[in-house]
């Protein structure tokens, strides 16, 4: 971020584009100018194809160009840092834009090279062709690279243009960058700069043959460079996945531009790495410094700034205004060696540019000088700074094809983005398990300089695709699962057989057990068990125990879990119809309980509950003729009335509860009751349960405060006027401890609170969500629930959640090396004591996120492991141990860290953290510990990872490059900064609802994805290619989809085809659409059938049904889906992608200076 | 008017009245040596097939003090149509209806038959009668289908205007809500926690909106039906509902373990019962009916706690102080009764189990409030299931033999004052000029409430003469008592009995041969025996028998005719002379004697001892003996065990059992079967008799009593056994020769001994 963050860029930015603008398209002077940007993206949102062009890293080069020009600054994002470099540079690109034009013209070919590139992976493209002009000035490595600047800067040109577009294709390059990061996006540059010309062709070449082809070239090129860079990185990085994939990238970045950007990060970088070696020869001396350029842009990957520093050197020579960032980043470059080193892996290549940059850099040092330009450089051009969309699609094209085996320790899963097979081959499942980390410090030291969290995402219970299998249950009969003595760790495949088979060795604690008879088995030559592929429990990652009658509560086997259904019907319940609906549902949805394995019939048995002021229980038991009501008003006191006959088998009482589900609405139909009570409620299907010895799941369905008089009765505290207070936590905390206590009640019963919400107005769900939360329930909120719109939604809840797998009185236990510790989890549980999570019931959605502290060293040799075992009971009533095993790696360097982190489930523990963290502080301070935490992890990378570069640059480990983005989206986020729309329950809701979330559900809940309706395929399965949540993609011709895991919003333009309205609405205008349908009418055309096709497909991805919103271009309810356009500047205040990311680049280098 | 005998016995048939004394003591003094207080028993309701009632307004003294009723001792000034009251003296003017009265056109009050005269009033709304069945449900399922089936049949039997309600108990306590379709619905309450009036109507949502209540009565009513029809429906209309919901009855569900007492809320239950009539129909004629089949285990008023290895409280543990939920059950059930009391309401327990199940701690509820008590072994024998059909009797006049909210009002001349009544009555602490200082039994007050009565339901009441010795009384002047009974009838209507008693007075030192002429022994030792079973409640065992003891060798010392030291001389007047055998009975009867019967029995005696008429009094004090043989027919024969002879056939009725004994011989001819021979049908209608003498009696009595058939030898002849006097024992066997009577394994004293004793005593110048 050479980008001189936020507040610079805006204004800074906005200044050299003028001088941009000249060179920029209209439009980019548009955007950069004011910070308007949105509009005038959007006018670059029509060019959209076009920008996709530019978008190829030559936009990075560009930006390097560019950067030097306006933004002195580039960013140096590591190799990413090329990429982000680039985006500086891309910002630059706006001004530029103009060039892009220009070069497009004057470049055509070149740029659609890059273009292709870009698309592919080249952002750099853009870059380019605006570096070449641009570049001129910062680069002057470039310069020297002239030849290939050339071509560079028409890319960049062509990025400019499509800066938009190519955002997207930025971000992929980002994430390409990101990962080779600085190298690469250095790399490319220098690459393209150097050998620049040269590998600019592989782009182009690159492009036809997406990355390898490139790659291959790159690396060629890249050897050079690596020279030096090789060094550490190359080997390294090619071990990892991470950075091969990266190199990949490179590849196809490099083509862009190549080098730059898109391989940017990544590929160049490490690849360069490899190749690196011989690069840096061409590249390393003169490159480094200019790398400082190629910095920038080698960082830009990382380092957003470094286009800065390339417009600065651009402009350069104008650019000193860009100076700020870049005069940081020309010393840094000078140091470049280091640099090359560290960034290396991807820095390799980045050196490579870098040197070239080098050459540029010189320029660059001046801009360093000129620093205070940088900022007025202007903001970073979006499409050149890391794109959650490219890195989605990357992985998706890396990773989704082959399966995914688990072998290997310390293997980073391909992102939950993608769909990907795993073959279980020892460790479990990613669906189970996900570490930020795959490699964890040796040393706590380590680990706090790195500040990176290490942390585990766990699904115990999650569910499989059909093509895998689920867990083997291993029966070892009365003895039970055989277990150390020590640590009493279960039998895992990483426990070892000594002594002929005679004991083994826990691979927790090292204590030698006793190896139990019957369970005696002889060694082959390797040392492994004879029958170990017999045996689940030693060659799996993930399986099953029988549990014996010691792991039961009271020594007694349990009996088969209870459902009971208690409904509010109260006026507003009666009113609105949802007591019928519920009643009529309810009736064929008991046919579907959950059934274990192949039995016949489920064994869960069900109950029935009314209440408004009071409760009715009611007797169903099938030998009554029709079924018998019982009030209980003693709510003060509550007690179950009946035992016999409330907890039904539903086949044998069918006509019984039929006839009452049939008389239940009718009873009520005149009610005037509008208070209820709540707690008694949970009381007295807690004291069922009881009654009944059995564990179980209540579902209440409830509509208001409760304020009747019972034990529990809340009071309306709702108050907007403490949202930035320091009281603002109350807001968040119960009103009352008598929830906790409550709740702690009925996880010693297994008794699990599953709520469903129907508020008209407040009704606290900070309090009620008390008990469902800590017993491992779900809420499930309807706010002004109408019939006709949210039947579908609600009673498809409903539906999931009666189904849905679950076990009961569950205690989950992580055990691991010894050296490391499970300290704190997060994730709706009860815990008693430090250790043991316990949940009244937990299902297949529910997630526990687990954060591990050292308490000792590790070691490289043995790695670490964890050991998940979760105790619980079957819905069939059988106890049982799930055990879920994973091994990690561990390192003595930082690199080895950032190499394999995984910055979803990063997110996922950052989020839920936070989320913790406002029920104690202000929101503020959170906020702040939150970016402060980030900035410090960046930094740590920047200071002993990345190559040396200048401190302009912004330099992103590749695996982190969508740290930035993400860590926005969730400062955004209407608990840590609310709009004024949002109300204190949404606020509480989301929170409670993200601390069970998977790294899946996070990724989209905090990055929506927002899809082109019209780009689909009408003919094919698949879904169109995602684009990135910021209003100038979007084009007035189009239809949209945005989805995150709560809503499906429709966006239309106003200007779309009348055709597709009536296709899609099966109305005539624009002006007839109706905002108020829940659901897109069934019409029989193939846009229709394609669209709903869509919309099913992914309700069917989410654990809950999404609500459907259409929004109209220009209607008020756009201010609804415009919240959810994470990259833009946010209504309630949170900052815009660029801006944020150039202030986490501020930060970052506050802390390293 | 022959004999006192006669008298005594007209007038306990015209007015329900039998006074100890005849003719009155005129000073305090001379009262008060008569050693039996001045006292009557009265039957309020009396059946009375020739007293057609009046169907106006009773006309009344007009002193606000008095308010006496206008009754034939009063003198009437025909021409000025004034009356004076004979009680207070004031001079009345008669209201305007009676302007045509003169000699020889009296009203019916003050004509002398009329001394007891029965006015129906038009008072207040009529309303129906209500019947709340309060059913245990932890009962064997044997037991509770047969009640389930007695309470179906009993629907049947109530008028088909009144209001039923359910409420089930065991662990919880249910109130079944009666006007539902479809489903059956009911309010569950924990049966653990006490919960005031206040909350159970919240709880029921029978509050009423405070505005109702400010607008008073007029407003109330028409609201009341749907706010109790939910819990309190007409049996026409829910006949068909209730029997269903009758029928579906369970078990209580919640599982027994092991050596545990079912958990049976019946104190919870009783509370909520009462709480809810009392929100819903305060002063109205209304049966709460608790049917339980074991002691109350949790909550409040519980009796005993549900491990089966404590046994249930005995005599002996409350001598020994050592029932500890004893003292704060009957506290709960005392408050109950009285709220219940207060509103007019009754409270019947029928109790079937073979063990205890609290009737001493739960006594106060049917005794302060009227209501009956059953015990039996078991729902499912004929004792219970007749029994409680005979609640429901009619009377001549097809209506029940049942009435409610009684008001109970007595006045007297002034030379009396009243001490104080017993039985089944509540104080109504009517303070007044005729109130005495000194209590007998339930006193300070000269009005009690009567919640529930029938015809056989008797009161004793006590007086005190006040008149000083030395004002002496003028002669040929009477003593008057008038009670004023308003009550609410079966059929609902309003009424009020009015009788009016006189007596003379006499001067004891001059007339005592008239007062002893006039004493009725038989409701004097009723009398006393009510004194001695009321203290007995409150006083320890033995002191109650020597306070007993006492009173009878004062009364022997008083109207003896004997030589001081010489027990041989000892005579009583004929007036006396059964006297001293009764206080023999007396004293080994189960009324004050704990020894073989559990608390509750002795709570179920007593009970009935304090209501029953005087005839039903005695034979529970002295049980009637018959004996059948071919010698005559049957006879009443002595109640001593030289009765017990091979040859004949002996039926005993103590009240509580009908025992029909076999002799030696007649059980063997019994076992040989000639009565089933032709030519021994004589033996057959022998063996026959004593049945149907048996049945018949069976047949009237209310509660219906233990029917026991035994021979000699039989271990249930111990009942028969139990009861006689013991006059021959293991220790004077020998003596008295084999040849008549059978023998008593005793030490107890006969009443040989005892007159032996109780000549030495009286005729003793030591005492």
């Amino acid at each position: 971020m050479s980008v001189n963050q936020q507040a610079h860029t805006g204004p800074p930015y906005g200044q050299p584009q003028p001088g941009y603008q000249g060179y920029q398209q209209p439009a980019y002077g548009g955007q950069s100018l004011p910070g308007v940007p949105r509009s005038q993206y959007g006018a670059y949102n029509g060019p959209m194809p076009e920008y996709q062009q530019p978008v190829p890293p030559q936009g990075y080069f560009p930006s390097l160009g560019f950067p030097s020009k306006g933004s002195p600054v580039s960013f140096n994002s590591d190799s990413s840092s090329l990429a982000p470099n680039f985006i500086g540079s891309l910002r630059a690109p706006p001004t530029s834009g103009a060039p892009p034009p220009a070069s497009g013209a004057s470049h055509p070919s070149g740029h659609l090279a890059y273009s292709q590139f870009e698309h592919g992976d080249v952002q750099n493209g853009i870059p380019a062709s605006a570096a070449p002009m641009q570049r001129p000035p910062a680069s002057q490595p470039f310069l020297p690279g002239s030849g290939s600047t050339p071509v560079s800067q028409p890319s960049a040109f062509q990025q400019y243009g499509p800066p938009p577009a190519s955002v997207q294709q930025l971000s992929n390059h980002m994430a390409g960058m990101t990962i080779g990061t600085a190298t690469a996006s250095a790399p490319p540059p220098a690459g393209l700069g150097y050998g620049p010309p040269t590998s600019v062709p592989p782009v182009s070449g690159s492009f036809s043959p997406p990355g390898s082809g490139l790659y291959t070239p790159y690396s060629a090129t890249q050897g050079p460079p690596p020279t030096s860079v090789p060094q550490g990185l190359p080997v390294a990085q090619p071990p990892f996945p991470g950075q091969t994939v990266s190199t990949q990238r490179l590849p196809t970045q490099v083509p862009g531009f190549a080098p730059p950007p898109p391989s940017t990060g990544v590929g160049p970088s490490s690849y360069p790495p490899t190749t690196g070696a011989p690069r840096p020869p061409a590249m390393p001396g003169p490159p480094l410094p200019g790398q400082t350029l190629a910095g920038p842009p080698s960082s830009q990957p990382n380092h957003v700034t470094s286009p800065p520093p390339p417009s600065a050197l651009a402009g350069l020579h104008p650019g000193p205004p860009m100076s700020g960032l870049h005069g940081p980043p020309p010393p840094t470059h000078p140091p470049q060696p280091g640099y090359q080193m560290q960034q290396n892996g991807s820095f390799g290549q980045v050196r490579g540019p870098q040197p070239n940059y080098g050459g540029a850099y010189p320029g660059t040092p001046n801009y360093g000088s000129p620093p205070g330009p940088p900022p007025p450089p202007k903001r970073l051009d979006p499409d050149s700074i890391p794109s959650p969309i490219q890195v989605i699609e990357d992985d998706r094209s890396n990773r989704g094809s082959e399966p995914f085996v688990t072998g290997a320790r310390g293997q980073v899963p391909p992102l939950v983005t993608t769909n990907f097979l795993v073959k279980d081959q020892g460790n479990a499942s990613p669906r189970y398990i996900r570490c930020t980390s795959y490699n964890i410090p040796c040393t706590s030291d380590m680990a706090k300089q790195s500040q990176v969290p290490l942390a585990a995402v766990i699904k115990p219970l999650a569910t499989l695709p059909p093509e895998e299998t689920l867990p083997y249950l291993v029966d070892h009969g009365e003895s039970g699962p055989v277990r150390c003595n020590r640590c009493k760790a279960y039998m895992c495949p990483f426990m070892q057989f000594i002594e002929g088979g005679r004991r083994f060795q826990c691979c927790f604690c090292s204590c030698v057990t006793e190896v139990p008879p019957h369970y005696f088995q002889h060694l082959d030559h390797t040392g492994k068990r004879v029958d170990f592929y017999d045996r689940p429990e030693l060659s799996l990652g993930s399986y099953e125990f029988l549990a014996t009658v010691d792991y039961c509560k009271n020594n007694k086997f349990p009996s088969p879990p209870a459902f009971i259904f208690m409904i509010d019907v109260s006026y507003n319940a009666v009113k609105s119809g949802l007591v019928r609906l519920i009643c009529e549902e309810l009736k064929s949805l008991l046919d579907y309980l959950p059934r274990e394995g192949n039995m016949e019939e489920s064994a869960i048995r069900v109950g029935f509950v009314t209440y408004n002021k009071v409760l009715h229980f009611y007797n169903v038991k099938s030998s009554l003729a029709q079924p018998q009501m019982m009030v209980v008003s003693d709510v003060a006191d509550m007690f179950v009335p009946l035992l016999d006959g409330f907890l039904v088998n539903v086949n044998e009482s069918r006509t019984v509860i039929t006839s009452l589900l049939d008389q239940i609405p009718e009873m009520f139909a005149d009610t005037r009751e509008t208070e209820t009570v709540f707690a008694p409620v949970i009381q007295a299907g807690l004291e069922a349960l009881k009654a009944a010895e059995c564990a179980g799941k209540l579902f209440i369905f409830h509509t208001s405060l409760p304020i009747a008089e019972a034990p529990g009765k809340l009071k309306n505290r709702d108050d907007r006027k403490l949202i930035n207070t320091d009281k603002e936590k109350t807001l968040f905390q119960p009103q009352t401890s008598f929830y906790n206590n409550l709740a702690k009640d009925c996880v010693a019963q297994g008794c699990c609170v599953d709520l469903f919400l129907f508020p008209n107005q407040y009704l606290d769900v900070a309090t009620l969500g008390v008990v469902p939360y800590q017993t491992g329930g779900s809420i499930y909120k309807y706010a002004y629930f109408q019939l006709e719109t949210d039947q579908d939604r609600f009673l498809n809840d409903l539906r999931r959640d009666v189904q849905k797998e679950v076990g009961f009185d569950a205690v989950m236990r992580v055990r691991t090396s010894t050296g490391i510790r499970a300290t704190d989890f997060f994730g709706a549980f009860y815990m008693s004591n430090t250790t043991d999570v316990e949940m009244a019931g937990l299902d297949c959605d529910k997630t526990i996120t687990v954060e591990f502290k050292h308490d000792d060293k590790l070691s490289e040799d043995s790695g670490a492991l964890l050991q998940c075992a979760l105790l619980y009971t079957s819905c069939a009533g059988q106890r049982r141990l799930r055990i879920h095993n994973l091994s990690l790696n561990c390192c003595t360097q930082l690199a080895d860290l950032y190499r394999n982190c995984e910055t979803d489930t990063l997110i996922n523990y950052l989020a839920k953290y936070a989320y913790r963290g406002v029920l104690s502080s202000p929101v503020k301070t959170v906020r702040d510990a939150l970016i402060n935490q980030c900035a410090q992890i960046l930094a740590c990378y920047r200071k002993n990872c990345a190559s040396p570069s200048s401190a302009g640059q912004l330099i992103l480990p590749e695996c982190m490059k969508l740290l930035p983005v993400y860590l926005n989206c969730v400062l955004k986020s209407d608990v840590l900064q609310p709009g004024p729309e949002v109300t204190t329950d949404d606020r509480a809701y989301i929170r409670q609802l993200v601390t069970s979330m998977d790294v899946a559900e996070t990724n989209v809940f905090f990055y929506p994805r927002l899809l082109p309706l019209t780009k689909a395929d009408v003919d094919s399965d698949s879904l169109p290619a995602a684009i990135r949540n910021s209003e100038e993609r979007l084009s007035k011709g189009d239809i949209y989809l945005l989805e995150n895991g709560l809503n499906i919003f429709v966006w239309v333009g106003v200007s779309v085809q009348q055709g597709l309205i009536q296709n899609l609405f099966g109305v005539s205008s624009f002006g007839q659409i109706s905002n108020t349908l829940s659901a897109l009418p069934v019409l029989e055309n193939p846009f229709s059938k394609k669209v709903r096709s869509i919309v099913d497909m992914l309700q069917g991805q989410r654990s809950r049904y999404m609500k459907l919103i259409i929004v109209k271009q220009e209607d008020k309810l756009e201010m609804l889906f415009k919240h959810f356009l994470v990259e833009d500047k946010s209504l309630s205040g949170g900052a815009s992608y660029v801006d944020f990311l150039c202030h986490m680049h501020k930060e970052i280098r506050q802390l390293l200076s | 008017m022959a004999t006192y005998l006669e008298f005594i016995q007209q007038n306990e048939e015209r007015d329900g009245v039998r006074f100890s004394w005849n003719v009155w003591p005129s000073s305090r003094l001379e009262a008060t040596r008569m050693v039996v207080p001045l006292a009557c028993l009265l039957t309020p309701v009396k059946e009375r097939l020739d007293l057609p009632p009046v169907q106006y307004e009773p006309v009344l003294c007009s002193r606000p003090t008095c308010k006496a009723v206008l009754n034939p001792l009063c003198q009437v000034d025909y021409r000025t149509k004034l009356w004076a009251c004979n009680f207070c003296f004031q001079r009345n003017q008669f209201p305007p209806a009676y302007a045509g009265i003169s000699e020889v056109n009296q009203p019916a009050e003050l004509m002398p038959q009329f001394s007891t005269i029965e006015y129906i009033v038009q008072r207040g709304p009529q309303t129906p009668l209500i019947f709340l069945y309060v059913v245990d449900t932890c009962l064997e399922e044997e037991d509770l289908q047969a009640l389930k089936e007695s309470l179906q049949m009993s629907l049947s039997l109530l008028p088909a205007s009144a209001l039923v309600g359910l409420i089930t108990f065991g662990r919880m306590v249910q109130v079944h809500e009666l006007s539902c379709e479809g489903i059956s619905k009911s309010y569950v309450f924990r049966g653990t926690k006490d919960l005031t009036a206040k909350q159970i109507q919240d709880m029921l949502g029978l509050s009423r909106p405070a505005v109702s209540m400010q607008q008073g009565r007029p407003l109330q009513t028409p609201e009341q039906p749907p706010i109790s029809s939910r819990f309190l429906q007409p049996v026409h209309k829910i006949d068909m509902n209730l029997t269903d919901l009758l029928g579906e009855l369970q078990r209580d569900p919640w599982p027994v373990t092991q050596g545990k007492r079912p958990l049976r809320s019946t104190g919870v239950a009783l509370s909520i019962a009462v709480g809810l009539l009392e929100g819903t129909f305060p002063n109205t004629g209304a049966r709460i009916m608790l049917f339980t089949g074991g002691p109350p285990t949790q909550g409040p008023g519980m009796v005993v706690g549900d491990e089966l290895k404590t046994p249930i409280r005995s005599w002996h543990d409350i001598e020994k102080d050592n029932a500890r939920f004893m003292k704060k059950a009957t506290k709960h059930y005392e408050t109950l009764a009285n709220r219940t009391a207060a509103n007019g309401h009754c409270i019947d327990i029928y109790a079937c189990a073979l063990d205890q199940t609290g009737l001493l701690e739960m006594k106060c509820c049917a005794n302060l409030t009227g209501g009956h008590m059953v015990m039996g072994d078991s729902f499912n024998t004929s004792l219970f299931k007749q029994t409680f059909q005979r609640v429901f009797n009619k009377g001549y006049n097809g209506e029940f033999r049942m009435a409610f909210g009684a008001n109970l009002d007595v006045k007297t001349s002034r030379e009396l004052k009243i001490a104080g009544a017993i039985g089944p009555c509540v104080s109504l602490n009517a303070k007044g000029p005729c109130v005495s200082e000194n209590e007998l039994g339930i006193g300070g007050t000269s009005q009690w409430k009567i919640c529930s009565l029938d015809p056989s339901t008797t009161l004793a009441i006590y007086f005190e003469v006040v008149n000083q010795h030395n004002a002496p009384i003028p002669q040929g002047s009477r003593g008057a008592v008038q009670f004023v009974t308003q009550y609410q009838h079966s059929s609902t209507e309003k009424r009020i009995r009015v009788t009016t008693i006189a007596r003379n007075w006499a001067d004891a030192q001059t007339q005592l041969q008239h007062i002893e002429a006039a004493f009725d022994q038989e409701a004097a030792a009723v009398l006393m025996a009510r004194l001695g079973v009321y203290r007995a409640e409150s006083e320890e065992g033995p002191d109650v028998l020597r306070w007993l003891d006492r009173q009878l060798i004062r009364l022997c010392q008083k109207f003896g005719q004997y030589n001081k030291d010489d027990p041989n001389s000892f005579r009583l007047s004929e007036s006396f002379s059964l006297y001293p055998q009764f206080m023999f009975h007396l004293r080994r009867s189960p009324f004050l004697q704990v020894f073989n019967n559990s608390p509750d029995e002795s709570s179920y005696y007593r009970h009935h001892f304090a209501r029953q008429d005087l005839t039903q009094s005695l034979i529970m004090i002295q049980p009637i003996l018959y004996a059948y043989s071919f010698h005559g027919p049957p006879e009443p024969v002595l109640l001593d065990s030289s009765s017990i002879l091979p040859d004949r056939i002996l039926l005993m009725d103590t009240f509580f059992q009908i025992v029909i004994y076999l002799g030696e011989t007649i059980a063997q001819w019994q076992k040989a079967g000639y009565q089933d021979m032709p030519e021994y049908e004589n033996f057959k209608h022998l063996l026959q008799a004593p049945l149907d003498d048996g049945q018949e009696i069976l047949q009237t009595r209310f509660p219906m009593p233990r029917y026991i058939h035994t021979e000699h030898g039989g271990s249930q002849a111990r009942f028969l056994l139990s009861k006689v006097n013991p006059s021959q024992t293991h220790n004077n066997l020998y003596a008295w020769g084999q040849e008549s009577g059978a023998p008593i394994l005793t030490d107890d004293v006969s009443l040989q001994v005892f007159m032996d004793h109780l000549k030495k005593l009286a005729v003793s110048s030591a005492s």
